[in-house]
């Protein structure tokens, strides 16, 4: 009898295989997602829930994860995954989106979450376009790329986003792309460990709608180049030695309490006010 | 204001704000989330809810903008919470999506509109009526919402209560449409008992199995549970079967969802409208009025009365959905329909549609400024038209 592969415990079968194109990373960011529950000894994924936006990303886990899912509007699965988390803290709460949804038109969104400190897993696939509309530029589209909305190039400049999510203020940041299996895998594991929020960029590939603007046409193709265009955090002192290089690595790991320990705690105050009086 | 001990429910009577007593009708109803972002004439709701939901157990949080208020409090209503989240006309635009997403996804929550002078910024501190077409069709596609209209402080509260009932039922976003001079009047407002308020909560599952988006008739409402209970919940905004799998080019599943969606509502319509009804017997003439500009109509009656002018009366509670059959029956009694609104001319389309060749329909229109429609004026109106 041959072995069942070990995520199979954590997906709806009957909805597999996924719709995802051939040379998607979006498959090898669930199976590192779910390795890493694996690892920390989860059976199931009862005292999780998800949340998505509208995208390819979104659909790692509405319909394919075993699990209450919440496939939110266009932007705003951070925003809904607050609303719930408040409104039930003991739920692990995890937000896997892509960067058209979490940083374009939901940037607003993560930026208060981090510095809120709110206390969500968000894990933004980065593709570096939009991808499931057709390959428009996005908020994380290379300078000068020709996309089908920057026929001409594009004029603007990306985001950092592990930057700018540690600057607003995140408990835990880090950046890997598909090739880094293994530290991706151990940084979910530790980001899953902490509270506050938590926030891991994952660059990815996407054959069918970007890479072949840029002279990379399969998914392989565009792991080879992450692989040569990634430099790890530690091996770096100035981000400007770098200019196009993918920075990897974790950038921050602080323990500031959560959104919800604080608020708890303020509750926990006006009681103790109220049973004086 | 007294606050108990446990005072969830301050039985009493106060001398309340109209945003402070939708507050505490929310508080009444067992709401227990409030997301919410600062405009003018609505903000006192959140701050109320800021400093009394952390006392009732509850979570009040200001989000970065009204799109992450609606969000959060649908995330918090499937979290198993009653949820509620407070804005003015230029927030209710922004929000306008997600409420589709609540219709979609049959999430409970009440979302309160304190109307104020539009379109854009307008005038933003001043009452007018012109959110009652954004209200109905302000988010896109086929879908029914529940709107209800308060006239005071009283009904800020009742209303509020009753639209928290309505929205756990029939598991639909609920509109508390006020308006400025509702929301920042002062009146008394009596809270009775909590024995004697009437509380409804959301239909649970019997089984895991059991399909919380469909798989019964077209008139029912499933049952909801929450997330984190073990359903292996897919909630989407796409199609979706009655399990929630998204079924994006299936004519039929889209059909027999949103046909339903929309017939929870209209096939129910009996049992969710209500409207306070003067005069309709010997009526003259009759008047069509919602919100504070009922206030003028009351007086108006009395001052044709005086003229020996019987004046029919529907206020309407409930404005969506509309009371067709009770419009009707007005405009077969009467030749001349009178509807005053803060608008240019808005629920009057609809009373028109619904009245046909009955009667003459006329609308009486005044925008700006938050000037309400005086009593006086209508009973001009009135009587221009019985002379004619």
């Amino acid at each position: 009898m041959t072995k069942k592969h070990f995520a199979l415990k954590f997906l709806r079968e009957e909805t597999l295989p996924t719709a995802f194109c051939p040379g998607c990373g979006s498959g090898i960011v669930m199976n590192c997602f779910l390795k890493a529950l694996e690892e920390l000894g989860f059976h199931d994924l009862s005292g999780f829930a998800f949340v998505s936006g509208i995208g390819c990303a979104a659909w790692c886990v509405s319909p394919y994860f075993k699990a209450d899912s919440l496939h939110t509007t266009h932007g705003r699965p951070i925003a809904f995954a607050s609303g719930l988390k408040l409104a039930r803290p003991e739920l692990n709460v995890v937000v896997i989106s892509g960067d058209g949804d979490i940083v374009g038109i939901g940037g607003n969104h993560l930026i208060h979450a981090a510095r809120r400190n709110m206390d969500l897993l968000v894990i933004c696939i980065n593709n570096f376009n939009y991808g499931m509309t057709g390959g428009q530029v996005g908020p994380t589209t290379f300078h000068g790329v020709k996309t089908t909305t920057t026929p001409y190039g594009n004029p603007e400049y990306p985001f950092d986003l592990a930057r700018l999510v540690d600057s607003a203020g995140a408990n835990f940041v880090a950046r890997w792309t598909t090739v880094h299996v293994r530290p991706l895998i151990n940084s979910i594991k530790k980001a899953l460990k902490k509270g506050g929020f938590r926030f891991i960029e994952v660059i990815s590939q996407c054959p069918t709608s970007f890479g072949r603007r840029i002279g990379k046409h399969t998914g392989k193709d565009l792991m080879i180049w992450f692989r040569e265009k990634s430099i790890h955090i530690s091996k770096i002192q100035d981000d400007r030695e770098v200019n196009d290089k993918i920075i990897v690595g974790e950038f921050v790991n602080r323990d500031k309490p959560g959104f919800v320990r604080r608020l708890h705690e303020i509750t926990l105050k006006l009681r103790e006010k109220y049973d004086e009086n | 204001m007294s606050e108990g001990k446990h005072g969830e429910i301050l039985s009493g009577v106060h001398f309340w704000q109209g945003d402070v007593a939708c507050a505490e009708g929310a508080i009444a109803a067992g709401c227990r989330f409030f997301a919410g972002y600062p405009i003018t004439p609505a903000s006192e709701i959140a701050e109320h809810m800021a400093k009394r939901l952390p006392k009732v157990g509850g979570v009040c949080i200001q989000m970065e903008d009204e799109i992450a208020s609606i969000s959060a409090v649908i995330g918090a209503s499937w979290g198993g919470l009653k949820a509620m989240t407070a804005t003015s006309g230029p927030g209710f635009s922004l929000m306008q999506e997600n409420i589709g997403y609540a219709c979609m996804t049959e999430t409970p929550c009440v979302i309160v509109d304190v109307q104020r002078v539009g379109p854009s910024t307008g005038q933003a501190t001043k009452a007018a009526q012109g959110d009652v077409m954004q209200a109905r069709w302000g988010t896109h596609g086929d879908h029914e919402v529940i709107v209800l209209s308060p006239n005071s402080p009283q009904e800020m509260f009742d209303l509020t209560i009753k639209a928290f009932n309505l929205s756990e039922i029939y598991r639909v976003p609920v509109i508390v449409l006020a308006d400025e001079i509702v929301g920042h009047m002062w009146e008394k407002v009596y809270v009775p008992p909590p024995e004697e308020i009437v509380i409804q909560n959301r239909r649970k599952p019997s089984h895991f199995s059991e399909p919380v988006f469909g798989g019964i008739s077209d008139v029912e409402v499933p049952p909801m549970p929450q997330i984190g209970n073990g359903f292996n919940l897919l909630i989407t905004g796409s199609t979706h079967n009655e399990y929630g799998y998204r079924k994006t080019v299936d004519p039929e599943v889209h059909r027999k969802l949103v046909i339903r969606i929309v017939n929870k509502i209209r096939k129910n319509a009996n049992k969710i409208i209500d409207v306070e009804v003067q005069n309709m017997e010997d009526a003259d003439i009759g008047v069509i009025s919602y919100g504070c500009t009922s206030r003028s109509v009351y007086d108006a009656v009395i001052l044709a009365e005086e003229k020996g002018i019987k004046v029919g009366h529907i206020r309407l509670r409930t404005i969506w959905p509309f009371p067709e059959k009770i419009v009707r029956e007005l405009a077969k009694r009467v030749d001349f329909i009178l509807v005053p609104e803060m608008n240019l001319g808005q629920l009057v389309y609809e009373v028109e549609r619904v009245v046909g060749c009955e009667a003459h329909v006329k609308a009486i229109s005044k925008i700006g400024g938050g000037e309400m429609i005086t009593p006086e004026e209508i009973l001009s109106e009135i009587r221009k038209l019985l002379e004619r």
